[in-house]
């Protein structure tokens, strides 16, 4: 193309400096004082019907009314739509809805600006968005009678977040602190019942079964059967990787099994009558606590049959 | 009296700026309808368009130089989409004083840009809002159209069904040489929830003409002359919280008194997906009935002439004796709030 038939262009703005200045009229001006004012008032039609916002004429053409009725300030969403990436126009700059609100008091509706809450750029709605929500307005801190008094409407508090704490000294109790004792030095303690004669591991000072207080100390190995397990997909702080497995592990010459963790081992190959043994932490790290148990680790030993472990599931 | 639409030109519709003023979009499509019908002068010309898509006053005026306005004509214009310029001609035609008349509308949307570039028509759509309650909220065009859409799934529809929409037209308009060539509806996010990018209309330049002649006048300069059985206009309260969203009573009731019935074909103007849908329901419009075909706004929207275009379209199909009988609907205003129904008959 030849410079003299080169396409022209050139940026043009419209506007009007100041803005306009615009009578509102008795119905408008009311409702726009009283939303100065922090209120919401819709005017009756001649059918009874309170039209929201008040408008001179009602839709059906039926005349209002003088008399104007506060409404509100809560309201009901009607239709609603999520704007996920704002435009420079709106009113917010994170992403919010548009919704049909509707007072208390009022049959018609109004548009207006719903926040949700912080949500990022192009955030999905919020399960919470939905016809019927309860909303109230949010009202600007300085307010000069325009539609932007209210700066959004919010959701009705229908939950709170309740952080609790108490605090405590607790005490392992005799028989505890002594099987603890034990795993401080690297041995695993039971009592062993003077009437049944099963040992629990670990102690409890008395026997679950016939109620009688136990004082004969019997030290266990740290290997054992794997009774049942459960595979985790939940992270564990105490847990190396997900999925990891924890098992109820029955030691070698006790009659009751424990819950421990079983590792080195991929958790689909962990199964019942798994014989294991106990990974201990180095002992530099020892302290008076199960801690020092990593977890179990198979053995190169074959399986116990089920007969042998199902009085322990 | 009788009246015809005799003759239909539209635009190569364009999907960005072209370079070329309004005026030079318009005066081809004016030549042409000109050189189809024979005819130099009109009893009466109207037209249809928007000073805010070029941003000065009377902009209309100017484009008048595509008519060829010496010696003086008589000539109106309406601020709206320019089927209502064609049914304003309707009205003047009825009078049975003259027996032509000429329509067009055109809109240039491609140069309402913001300062980063993006297209600006959904904000500036706005400025036809009241200034009291909803100019000042920064609500646009798209966020309306999908409260709207809201209301509509509300009463039981689902978002595939305005895919379906939006799929059906995309396709009609790749095999309508004059829409814009859009791909098949993909995997878009939202625009404004829960309307996607393919659910509304897309920026589109462009113009469209037809004329209007009666009686013996129309058989001269037509073969097939589609005759205006009904045309009615309706419109309802521009508070969007004061109508029923999900429903188009006002196109309901145009459609009655335009005795919109047994029709082969149906162009609505249907600027986002679910609009289509609620407008086959206002109208009673049966699996039967071909609805856009062309493609409609979804595959070319020339802001303006859009509605003008369903009328010429509905006329083409009996133009080319591939129709009985048709319908047009023109549409103006947020959400559906005014709506124009015209029948078409062979």
């Amino acid at each position: 193309m030849p410079p003299s038939e080169q396409l022209l262009a050139a940026d043009h703005s419209l506007a009007f400096p100041g803005g306009y200045t615009r009578s509102v009229g008795p119905v408008i001006g009311r409702f726009l004082t009283e939303l100065r004012d922090g209120r919401l008032v819709g005017v009756r039609a001649a059918s009874g019907r309170v039209l929201f916002p008040p408008v001179e004429y009602d839709a059906d053409g039926e005349t209002v009314t003088e008399e104007f009725v506060e409404v509100g300030p809560e309201c009901t969403v009607g239709a609603y739509a999520w704007v996920a990436r704002p435009r420079p126009g709106h009113p917010l700059e994170r992403p919010f809805a548009w919704a049909l609100l509707t007072p208390d008091g009022a049959d018609t509706a109004m548009v207006h600006v719903l926040d949700l809450g912080v949500f990022e750029e192009g955030a999905k709605a919020p399960k919470t968005l939905r016809a019927g929500l309860r909303v109230r307005p949010k009202w600007r801190g300085e307010r000069t009678g325009t539609i932007g008094d209210i700066e959004s409407f919010r959701p009705d508090v229908t939950m709170i977040n309740a952080p609790v704490e108490a605090g405590y000294r607790l005490s392992a109790g005799h028989a505890l602190s002594r099987f603890l004792g034990g795993i401080g030095e690297g041995r695993i303690l039971g009592h062993r019942c003077g009437v049944c004669g099963k040992v629990y591991v670990p102690m409890k000072g008395l026997c679950p079964v016939d109620g009688v207080p136990t004082t004969e100390e019997v030290e266990v190995p740290d290997t054992g059967t794997v009774t049942t397990f459960a595979v985790n997909n939940i992270p564990d702080p105490r847990a190396p990787d997900v999925p990891f497995v924890s098992a109820y592990v029955l030691l070698d010459g006790s009659d009751i099994a424990m819950v421990a963790l079983v590792a080195g081992v991929p958790a689909g190959d962990v199964r019942m009558g798994m014989r294991v043994r106990a990974v201990w932490r180095p002992r530099e790290e020892w302290g008076r606590t199960m801690t020092n148990i990593k977890w179990f680790e198979p053995l190169d030993e074959p399986d116990v049959p089920f007969d042998d472990i199902k009085d322990y599931l | 009296m009788d009246i015809a639409v005799v003759a239909f030109a539209q635009t190569e519709h364009m999907g960005e700026d072209s370079g070329r003023s309004e005026v030079e979009i318009l005066a081809p499509i004016i030549g042409e309808v000109k050189e189809r019908t024979g005819l130099k002068r009109f009893g009466f010309t109207c037209s249809g368009s928007l000073d805010y898509l070029a941003g000065a006053p009377f902009s209309f005026v100017s484009a008048l130089d595509a008519v060829g306005a010496w010696p003086p004509i008589s000539e109106s214009h309406v601020e709206m989409d320019a089927a209502w310029a064609l049914y304003e001609a309707y009205v003047r035609l009825l009078h049975g004083d003259i027996d032509t008349a000429l329509v067009y509308g055109f809109g240039k949307p491609s140069q309402v840009v913001r300062p980063d570039g993006e297209s600006g028509l959904p904000e500036l759509m706005s400025l036809q809002l009241d200034p009291y309650y909803l100019e000042p909220l920064g609500l646009d065009q798209v966020s309306m159209a999908a409260l709207q859409a809201r209301a509509y799934l509300e009463l039981g529809h689902k978002e595939d069904d305005l895919r379906a929409v939006a799929a059906r037209s995309r396709a009609d308009g790749r095999a309508n040489p004059y829409a814009l060539d859009l791909p098949d509806p993909g995997d878009d996010d939202y625009e404004i929830a829960p309307l996607r990018p393919y659910d509304c209309a897309p920026v589109t330049d462009g113009a469209a003409a037809i004329v209007l002649a009666t009686g013996d006048r129309a058989r001269e300069l037509c073969e097939r002359p589609a005759w205006i059985r009904g045309a009615d206009h309706r419109i309802e309260a521009h508070s969007l919280g004061a109508r029923d969203l999900g429903r188009s009573e006002s196109t309901t009731l145009a459609g009655q008194k335009a005795g919109a019935r047994d029709v082969e074909v149906a162009e609505l103007h249907a600027q986002f997906s679910h609009e289509e849908l609620i407008l086959r329901e206002a109208l009673g419009l049966g699996d039967d009935v071909r609805v856009n075909p062309s493609g409609g706004p979804l595959a070319a929207n020339p802001v303006m002439a859009t509605g003008l275009i369903r009328v010429g379209e509905a006329a083409g199909w009996i133009h080319r004796g591939e129709a009985r009988r048709t319908l047009a609907h023109a549409s103006y205003g947020p959400c559906l709030q005014s709506n124009l129904v015209c029948v078409l008959e062979a």
